[in-house]
């Protein structure tokens, strides 16, 4: 089965749950008292997606958007962006367009958009409605779902849904690839020992 | 920001994003700012090409022949890395890596009688090379090959030769290598800017054209590496491995004042708050009273719209012409890269000559280099001075990064990112320093 690699990033104010969906994602759990700033380097999860595998390379922010410096590489080679709000908070919701006109500015051109509005199971402090944000997902032409990373509501779906907008074969992401870096085998066999 | 840091690092250039990782990574707190809206400082690889133009005062804007703007990401150092060398362990060690793309360079020249030359390496490359006669190659492969198997403990690999006594000139002669063999052996092989080597013992030499036989070995066509989008994206990359560790970063700041009192630093003054701090790592610019002028280094950023003449339609390559075929003290190299390496926009190519200021001509210096890249479709020059620290910061505890220079390697830019770290902690540098200090890759597999 072809197995392809996606590059995911995560966008949105601080404090609305970006590592938490990605958390539930990768490891199935929810950590209430997940560290506000410390993020993962690096975080992967493959699903199988039709006749393909994805491996989704998810980026987190690593709390370099709190004071608008994520840097460029953050975005380069991005397949898909996920950006978050929180539905018990207005303002979170009204940055959304800041941070779409961001991604505009400095993302890929065909980078899939995603918005998830999160912790929809504190349903009774909502301050955002469903239906205003679907509307404005639709006007961008972006995935819609609201999630909860602490109930495990719709953090698949979002995933799922994502695939699904993926071009089924990125021709041109295949030319001029570059590589990684490794270590010698030698070294890897020092490292183990 | 009203808060205490334990390090504050003004500039986001590569070697400042080094030590700001490594800090973050030893549990330092780390506030990390650039008066600039871009990462980078010196190091920056300028996009879009509007941008380019404006820094260099160019007036009008791009023409439409340099297609868009923004497949720009044109360096404003030119440098490679060695695959063998330091800055790629930093990068595997901090796992950096794993943020970046490589491509290998696709060849390394060297000029003689204003001709260019691909280097020759390998015993098959040299036999098949027209930089030397029948006779010449022979004597040249027997010494590759009696480099390949030296080995300082072995006294049955010396051939009668001192490590540590037998000058460099000294196993030239026993080899009985001409002139042009031994100028490319050390401009291009051991990497040498001026010839005071050959009157000193041989063993670092010898380790040196080791050095680049193993990182050739490593990937094929040649030693050097260089990463997609450009070398910017090497501090963006530490920055990033900062932050994760908890550096906290902020773009955008002017910085007022280096709040100093009793001769320490003690914080930093930016928008009217004092950020506090018991340390400081800056760049030059930073500070501008306490840095020494050492040089003047000219860089001249070329856009061409085809590949270097003689390099095999090469996408990517280096030119070193040695100093000596061009009456200097000092090494003139040329670094280029292209549209492979999403740098430049399809079909254009970024050739960037850089050397050592020599005369009160730094353009007329360089004119040998621009000869071998004609026609050149725009040229950006700069000439600027270099700078290191004063003093070593031991009262004041500032550390400052030394400039860029015109090496086009990163050795001398580690060299300072290990002074620095000895000087802030006492300890002499180790890279396991580096390493990641928890488990921080989730998912399947690594
Ligand atoms: C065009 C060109 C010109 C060069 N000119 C010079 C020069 O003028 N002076 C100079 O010192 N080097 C020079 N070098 C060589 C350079 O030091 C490295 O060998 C390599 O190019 C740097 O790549 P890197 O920074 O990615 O890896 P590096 O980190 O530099 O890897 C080099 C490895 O070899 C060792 N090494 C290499 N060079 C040195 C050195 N100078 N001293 C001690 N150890 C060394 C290092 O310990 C390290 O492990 C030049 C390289 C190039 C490509
Ligand atoms: N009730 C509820 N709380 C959640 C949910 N998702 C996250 N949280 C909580 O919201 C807080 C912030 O979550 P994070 O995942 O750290 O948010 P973040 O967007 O990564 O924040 P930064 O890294 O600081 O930018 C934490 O206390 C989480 O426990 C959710 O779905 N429901
Ligand atoms: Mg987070």
């Amino acid at each position: 089965m072809a197995l392809r690699e996606l590059k995911v990033c995560l966008l949105g104010d601080t404090g609305v749950g970006k590592s938490s969906i990605v958390w539930r994602f990768v490891e199935d759990s929810f950590d209430p008292n997940i560290n506000p700033t410390i993020g993962a380097s690096f975080m992967t999860k493959t699903v199988q997606y039709q006749n393909e595998l994805h491996k989704f390379l998810i980026w987190d922010t690593a709390g370099q958007e709190r004071f608008r410096a994520l840097a460029p590489m953050y975005y380069r080679g991005s397949a898909a962006a996920i950006i978050v709000y929180d539905i018990t908070k207005e303002e979170t919701f009204s940055t959304l367009k800041n941070w779409v006109k961001e991604l505009r500015q400095h993302g890929p051109p065909n980078i899939v958009v995603a918005i998830a509005g999160n912790k929809c199971d504190l349903n009774d402090v909502r301050e955002v409605l469903e239906k205003d944000a679907k509307d404005y997902a639709d006007s961008i032409n972006a995935v819609f779902v609201e999630t909860s990373a602490k109930n495990a509501i719709n953090i698949n779906e979002l995933f799922l849904e994502i695939s699904r907008r993926i071009p089924s074969s990125n021709a041109s992401a295949a030319t001029g690839k570059g590589f990684k870096l490794r270590r010698q085998s030698s070294e890897a066999d020092h490292r183990c020992c | 920001m009203n808060e205490e840091y334990d390090v504050i690092v003004l500039g986001t250039g590569l070697t400042e994003c080094i030590l700001s990782g490594i800090m973050s990574v030893n549990g330092k707190k780390v506030l990390h700012m650039d008066r600039n809206c871009y990462y980078g400082g010196e190091s920056a690889s300028i996009t879009p090409m509007e941008d380019l133009y404006k820094r260099f005062n160019i007036p009008g804007s791009p023409p439409e022949s340099m297609g868009r703007g923004r497949d720009w990401n044109v360096d404003l150092v030119p440098k490679f890395l060695m695959a063998n060398g330091q800055l790629v362990k930093m990068l595997l060690y901090t796992e950096v890596t794993r943020y970046l793309d490589f491509k290998v360079v696709e060849g390394s020249f060297v000029y003689k009688g204003g001709k260019i030359y691909k280097v020759p390496s390998t015993e098959t490359e040299a036999l098949a090379s027209s930089l030397m006669g029948m006779f010449e190659k022979r004597r040249f492969k027997k010494f590759l090959n009696f480099v390949a198997n030296f080995n300082e403990n072995d006294p049955k690999t010396l051939e009668g030769v001192d490590p540590k006594k037998t000058t460099m000139l000294e196993v030239y002669k026993k080899f009985d290598l001409g002139q042009d063999v031994v100028d490319f052996t050390g401009h291009a092989l051991a990497l040498y800017r001026t010839d005071e080597y050959l009157q000193q013992p041989c063993l670092e030499t010898v380790n040196r054209i080791k050095l680049y036989s193993e990182s050739l070995a490593r990937y094929g066509k040649s030693p050097y590496l260089y990463p997609l989008y450009g070398l910017g994206e090497l501090p963006q990359g530490f920055a990033r491995l900062s932050a994760i560790y908890g550096g906290t970063y902020m773009l955008n700041k002017q910085i007022e004042e280096l709040v100093i009192e009793n001769g320490k630093i003690v914080g930093v003054k930016s928008e009217g708050e004092i950020a506090r701090c018991k340390q400081l790592i800056c760049d030059p610019s930073y500070a501008p009273d306490s840095v020494t002028k050492v040089g003047q280094v000219i860089r001249v950023i070329c856009i061409l719209s085809h590949p270097i003449k003689n390099t095999n339609d090469a996408n990517s390559c280096q030119i070193i012409i040695p100093q000596n075929q061009v009456n200097r003290k000092s090494d003139i190299y040329v670094c280029m890269i292209s549209s492979a390496h999403n740098v430049a926009a399809q079909g254009k190519y970024i050739a960037i000559v850089s050397t050592t200021v020599e005369t009160n001509d730094p353009e007329g210096e360089i004119r040998p280099a621009l000869d071998l890249l004609e026609p050149i479709e725009q040229k950006f020059v700069s000439v600027c001075d270099m700078y290191a620290p004063s003093d070593l910061g031991t009262d004041s505890q500032i550390f400052i990064s030394r400039t860029y220079d015109a090496t086009t390697h990163f050795e001398t830019t580690c060299n300072d990112i290990k002074d620095i770290y000895k000087r802030m902690t006492g300890s002499e540098f180790d890279f396991e320093e580096m390493k990641r200090k928890k488990e921080d890759i989730f998912g399947d597999n690594q």
